[in-house]
């Protein structure tokens, strides 16, 4: 572990401008999110639970024990990062994190008001803080509680902790917590420091009969954080965010090995450090976490070069009652029965706790160009997509929104600083309208994502440039493609601003052939407007969506829905009620029960008619044998 | 199911109909003929030139799979075979213009000013045809009594903007020459009657259609009962097309299809003869455009109204919610043809069902409908009027459609209509006769007693199709009433299987539905004629006119079905061929009638006997048997007597047939 330092010095030395390009992408992907105040290297620090590390708090790492003094504890991301409309009724996004902090957007507040038929002035603000009388005292199991004590590990019962880890990010949990409104919430929080703290941990779960629920980063949409109502025992949410270190890297077998813990964006900073990168970015990878990566099968934007989750994983630790479950080598490949990983990839916590993750590096691509392309209308466009994954020739991404999203996209574009720059603008725009045809209630725009040597980029770009035209798509720069990509990680914030004035929002993805891609599209995206409009949504609900990734056979689309609830009695009601119907559109159309978000508890009722009854019952036995006592009784998927 | 409601005639409410041609007596033809046609469309989509629609089909992924594979099995090139598929497109496909649509628009508009009083079509249903043209796919589905039916469609669509229908025609028509390409030109395309084993045609034709259901290229239009009813009853629903109109929603290909009932109701229907004569077994002519010119004569008669009712769009989506699985096709490619699933048939098939039920409900019945149920019951003038008016009250308390103009004594509605069916019937010595038609011609009357027999044959024929007119109205309560009379005891379970024997024996006569017993019951309850509680059924005495007017309408039917039974366990011969049948019955009942041992000419109707015998092929009473060119009929004579005598109430129902069905 100690040689750790020195490869990273090396390799630092021998390919000086990699540690440029790796903080230039850093900033374009998830900016400077809270500057290292050290050098921040990889560091080789022993497991030392038992010191109870006073440091642990100031870590340098971005997500603390307290994590409510960082992020918002009822909407996304980091409290100094905020939507809002100021004064003169243009949009702002506050802090300093993101490419659109302290830019003025100008059309926002339009496009907000004409789509949802909502009012700047009609607020509907959240609770600010958490009444702690509110949460339930917590349920403890003495005899646990004594053992836990006694190994010295950080814990806490602290209602404001506690409540912080009894949600993900669905619409109706973020809903509740906005009004104030909490349900059953863990009994304590622990945080384990290394894997065998976690061993201990789980030992005396299973000896004392406590239920735990594992938590990463805690971006869940599936509602697979939320704890059962009917559970009796106590429960503690084991919290490994401070489980994040990289152990070491092995640049012969390109391979680095990092605790379960780490979120998103250090691990991709810490390998930039030296040069790597595992090239997975999901959307949510700035909080997200590895060990939540595995347990949920997760899929990166750009898993056309670097693979999903699954591709990516080399070897990992489970801790489960039975004990813990890892193969004997890091191997690319073996052929010894059904591979065990496939029982830990989107277990989503009903087995154990991830701990340890072996995962491929490559070094960081030494050129990165976005692009766009625009089309006369999606059909145009997912024919585009589906040539593109027919000669496998796609880019790091590419992604196909929708005309909604096109407009969407276009709200969000910051105030142009020039005169020469708007003109631009407009003789773009009467290029692509007047010139070429396109009518602006079709037109879709694909993003895309080039990486590699400047050479191969320049010839790949051209490719792909080359079949779009062929579906008619006029390249619209680099631009556009950049900002597209901007938006998703800004969305999340945007739900927030959208539900202190009465809009709610959601989003939910599925994985269909290439021939039904239209199909679902059309259908999934009218099921919703249908059943708003018939479940008394005022106004039109808007309904959009996006093709996200593609596959050799099919592809990935992701779906937005978000209407203006006022005058509806329970909006949650409504919502949730549409969003069952368009899972229910999807399946009936041939799509999956979830691409990457997980099964959760969320989407549960559905499981056994996607995986069979046999499926399920498979899934069941290795349940009954890893955990016969429940004791990660967070009851997902089963 | 959420649609159920459409069809409660509860909560019916009756639309204001607008008569299409008031205008047209006071305005220009011509100016009508060139008025500005601007239909709204499918999604704002500008409609699709029919060649672009050929080579969509041709290039199909769904047709090239089928020519690949009849290629394969025949042995035959592909080109050779697509060429076929070519030739076959060829032969079918429409091609919709608007100038033949203004011709036949100027002329028929002619045409039907002589011909008719007026022509109603109701209001709302057009606005909400305008609605739903331009958010689904839409079908229309009309009922069909007359040939008039399809351009009568095409006529009132274009008078009021709406776009114009592809309509699916029997090939017969092709056989016009120039009349067959100018409806090809209004729209038509031409199916061939039947091609049960041609794949390739098959796949032509349903590709062609789904093309386009699919983009919503034009209204598609066709007749669930697959040809005219010569009895002016609804037939039994046909499936095919039906369930390839549904095939892209089922398969998702269209967010949904809308199925729009279209209920015509002719006072007076212009083939009402031919058709009496039809059944009867004078073949019909072949359509020919010079037999078109030759019913000249019909034009300068009086045909009364026409009623036009487009019914409540149905959503296919709504339908298949909760009774279809549609990921069931999600699992193979969906240009592979594939034979529907068992529960996909079945909700089709009810769904036809459902859909003949709501042409039913919104026929417009004139009061000769009721004229015409009483004078084949035997009546006399003074007591028609009476009658009439007695009747009238019963049909609207089961919840008819009826049209009766309220602002003029009865007495007058009874004579105006009676003046309108001149051709029919008679008034004399204080009674109203049916008019023989020998009498009603000049010349010798006929000679053999058969050949009178045949004309008063015509004549009652005609006039039962008036009355089949509302037998929908009265058919459940016919049944419930029969049951009580014939069923053993009072019991309920009694009476109800009785019932369900009667549903089950004439399933293909008349348009039943499960759910039937419940609803006649309510219905009879409604009017006072019987007293339904838990355990038992009683009939009221002051109900007895209402049961036995039921009954006896029922009557005719139960006899025609006995005689057919009597005659297969009688007359028949071993090696009895299907095509023989009809004549073979009709012998046997010419006979019964002229020995006096049936009452019922109707029973001579080839319809009638066409019904009973797919009934018994249902049952297995009788069994088709594949010799060489000719299928014969096997009877199974032990059964169909027993059926026989169920029928004839000489059995209780519970023993003999139903624990064999």
């Amino acid at each position: 572990m100690a040689s750790d330092g020195s490869n990273t010095s090396s390799s630092s030395s021998i390919i000086p401008d990699r540690k440029n390009i790796a903080q230039q992408r850093l900033r374009i992907i998830a900016g400077h999110l809270r500057k290292p105040d050290t050098d921040g290297g990889v560091e080789a620090l022993g497991c030392s639970a038992q010191e109870n590390r006073p440091g642990a708090a100031t870590n340098k790492t971005t997500v603390p024990r307290r994590r409510q003094e960082v992020m918002k504890w009822n909407g996304w991301g980091y409290n100094d990062s905020r939507f809002f409309f100021n004064k003169k009724g243009l949009t702002e996004l506050s802090g300093k994190r993101y490419r659109l902090s302290g830019l003025l957007m100008p059309h926002m507040s339009d496009w907000f008001t004409s789509t949802f038929g909502a009012s700047l002035q009609h607020t509907s603000l959240a609770t600010p803080t958490l009444d702690p009388s509110a949460v339930k005292p917590p349920f403890l199991n003495e005899a646990f509680m004594e053992d836990l004590k006694s190994t010295g590990l950080p814990f806490t019962t602290d209602p404001e902790d506690r409540v912080f880890r009894s949600h993900g990010h669905c619409l109706h949990e973020i809903f509740a917590l906005r009004e104030g409104k909490v349900g059953r919430v863990p009994d304590l929080v622990v945080w384990p420091n290394c894997h065998d703290d976690v061993v201990k941990i789980v030992d005396m779960a299973c000896k004392h009969n406590v239920c735990l629920m594992p938590y990463g980063g805690g971006t869940s949409v599936s509602s697979a954080l939320e704890c059962p109502p009917e559970e009796t025992r106590s429960i503690a949410s084991l919290d490994t965010s401070q489980m994040n270190r990289i152990l070491w890297i092995d640049e012969k077998n390109l391979t680095a090995h990092a605790e379960a813990g780490i979120v998103g964006q250090d691990l991709e900073r810490l390998l930039g450090e030296s040069g790597y990168c595992t090239g997975h970015e999901p959307d949510s990878m700035e909080f997200s976490s590895l060990g939540g990566w595995v347990a949920t099968r997760a899929s990166g934007m750009k898993k056309n070069v670097y693979g999903n989750i699954e591709d990516l994983l080399i070897h990992v630790k489970m801790v489960t009652p039975q004990g813990v479950v890892q193969k004997s080598c890091q191997v690319p490949r073996m052929s010894t029965g059904p591979d065990i990983h496939h029982f830990i990839l989107g277990s989503e916590g009903t087995l154990g706790v991830i701990t340890e993750v072996t995962i491929k590096i490559r070094p960081i691509p030494q050129h990165q160009k976005y692009g766009s392309v625009v089309f006369p209308n999606f059909e145009m466009g997912v024919a585009c997509l589906r040539e593109v994954a027919r000669q496998r020739c796609a880019p790091a991404s590419i992604r196909l929104m929708d005309n909604e999203q096109f407009k969407f996209g276009h709200a969000l574009k910051p105030q142009v600083s020039s005169v020469f720059m708007s003109f631009l603008e407009g003789l773009k725009k009467f290029y692509i309208t007047k010139v070429k045809g396109f009518d602006p209630e079709h037109i879709c725009v694909a993003t895309l994502l080039f990486e590699g040597d400047r050479e191969k980029v320049l010839q790949h770009e051209k490719q792909v440039y080359g079949i779009a035209a062929k579906f008619g798509g006029l390249a619209a720069g680099e631009d556009n493609g950049h900002m597209g990509y901007m938006l998703t990680y800004v969305i999340a914030y945007l739900r927030d601003l959208g539900m202190d004035h009465f809009v709610i929002a959601e989003s939910f993805e599925t994985s269909v052939p290439w021939d039904r891609v239209l199909d679902v599209c059309r259908n999934v995206k009218e099921r919703i407007t249908r059943e708003c409009k018939e479940k008394g949504v005022q106004f039109p609900a808007m309904s959009t969506c996006r093709v996200t990734q593609s596959y050799d056979s099919g592809a990935c689309i992701y779906f937005y829905f978000a209407f203006n609830y006022r005058g509806l009695s329970n909006p949650v009601h409504v919502f949730e009620h549409v969003e069952h119907c368009a899972r229910q559109e999807i399946l009936a159309n041939g799509g999956s029960l979830s691409h990457h978000h997980g099964v959760g508890k969320l989407r549960k009722a559905w499981l056994k008619e996607t995986v069979s009854e046999v499926g399920l019952g498979m899934l069941k036995s290795v349940k009954d044998y890893v955990d016969p006592e429940n004791i990660f009784g967070n009851r997902n998927l089963l | 199911m959420a649609s159920k409601s459409l069809y409660s005639p509860m909560l019916k409410k009756r639309d204001d109909f607008e008569d299409m041609l008031e205008e047209r007596r006071t305005s220009s033809d011509l100016k009508y003929a060139f008025k500005c046609y601007t239909p709204v469309l499918y999604k704002g989509m500008p409609p699709c030139k029919t060649t672009l629609l050929k080579s969509m089909v041709l290039h199909s992924d769904q047709l090239r799979y089928v020519v690949r594979q009849v290629s394969k099995d025949t042995g035959t090139a592909p080109v050779a075979v697509q060429e076929e598929a070519s030739a076959i497109l060829e032969e079918m496909a429409h091609r919709l213009q608007l100038g033949p649509v203004r011709f036949f628009a100027f002329t028929l508009t002619k045409a039907f000013k002589t011909l008719f009083r007026s022509i109603c079509v109701n209001e709302e249903g057009l606005q909400r045809l305008q609605q739903v043209v331009q958010e689904h796919p839409v079908v229309l589905l009309p009922s069909h009594r007359s040939y008039m039916d399809f351009l009568l469609m095409s006529v009132i669509l274009y008078t009021y903007d709406l776009p114009l229908p592809v309509i699916a025609a029997g090939m017969d028509f092709m056989g016009m020459k120039i009349l067959g390409e100018m409806l090809r030109m209004s729209g038509a395309f031409f199916i061939r009657r039947s091609f049960g084993g041609d794949r390739l045609y098959w796949a032509v034709f349903s590709e062609y259609v789904k093309t386009m259901v699919r983009n919503g290229m034009a209204p598609m239009e066709f007749f669930l009962e697959g040809t005219r009813s010569r009895t002016c009853k609804s037939l039994t629903p046909k499936l095919g097309l039906l369930n390839i109109v549904m095939e892209p929603f089922l398969k998702g290909e269209v967010f949904d299809v809308s199925l729009v009932p279209v209920s015509i109701s002719y006072e007076r229907i212009l083939e009402e003869a031919l058709y009496a004569r039809e059944l009867l077994g004078v073949p019909k002519p072949k359509e020919s455009t010079s037999g078109l010119f030759k019913a000249r004569k019909v034009l300068s008669e009086d045909y009364g109204s026409i009623h036009v009712y487009f019914g409540q769009p149905v959503s296919v989506r709504s339908l298949a919610q909760g009774r279809v699985d549609r990921s069931q096709f999600t699992m193979q490619p969906r240009h592979i043809p594939s034979k529907p699933s068992e529960d996909t048939q079945s909700f089709v098939n009810d769904v036809a069902y459902r859909l003949v039920c709501a042409q039913e409900e919104n026929m417009v019945l004139r009061p000769w409908v009721l004229l015409a149920s009483l004078l084949l019951q035997g009546m006399a003038l003074e007591e028609l009027t009476q009658q009439a008016v007695w009747l009238r009250g019963l049909v609207r308390e089961f919840g008819a459609f009826l049209h009766w103009p309220d602002d003029k004594p009865p007495s007058e509605v009874v004579s105006d209509s009676l003046s309108l069916h001149v051709g029919l019937v008679r008034v004399a010595d204080g009674r109203v006769w049916l008019l023989l038609e020998g009498a009603a011609a000049e010349g010798p009357g006929p000679a053999t007693p058969e050949e009178r027999l045949l004309d008063v044959a015509v004549q009652v024929l005609s006039c039962a199709s008036y009355r089949n007119q509302a037998l929908h109205v009265f058919v459940r309560p016919a049944l419930l009433a029969t049951a009580v009379h014939s069923a053993s005891s009072g019991k309920k379970e009694e009476v109800f299987h009785t019932f369900s024997f009667l549903r089950n024996m004439l399933a293909n006569e008349f348009i039943l539905c499960p759910g039937d017993f419940e609803e006649a019951c309510q219905q009879l309850v409604r009017s006072g004629a019987l007293q339904v509680s838990q355990q038992e059924v009683t009939a009221m005495d002051r109900g007895q006119p209402t049961l036995s007017f039921l009954m006896a309408m029922l009557d005719p039917f139960l006899q025609g079905y006995q005689v057919v039974c009597r005659y297969l366990c009688e007359e028949a011969s071993e090696g009895l061929t299907e095509k023989q049948f009809v004549p073979a019955v009709r012998n046997f009942t010419v006979k019964l009638l002229l020995q006096g041992n049936l009452r019922y000419s109707e029973v001579l109707s080839s319809d009638l006997q066409k019904n009973a015998l797919a009934a018994l092929l249902r049952l297995g009473a009788v069994r088709r048997v594949n010799g060489g060119q000719q299928v014969t009929l096997k009877v199974d004579k032990l059964m169909v007597n027993s059926l026989e005598d169920t029928l004839g109430g000489k059995l209780p129902t519970q023993k003999c047939v139903l624990a064999r069905l």
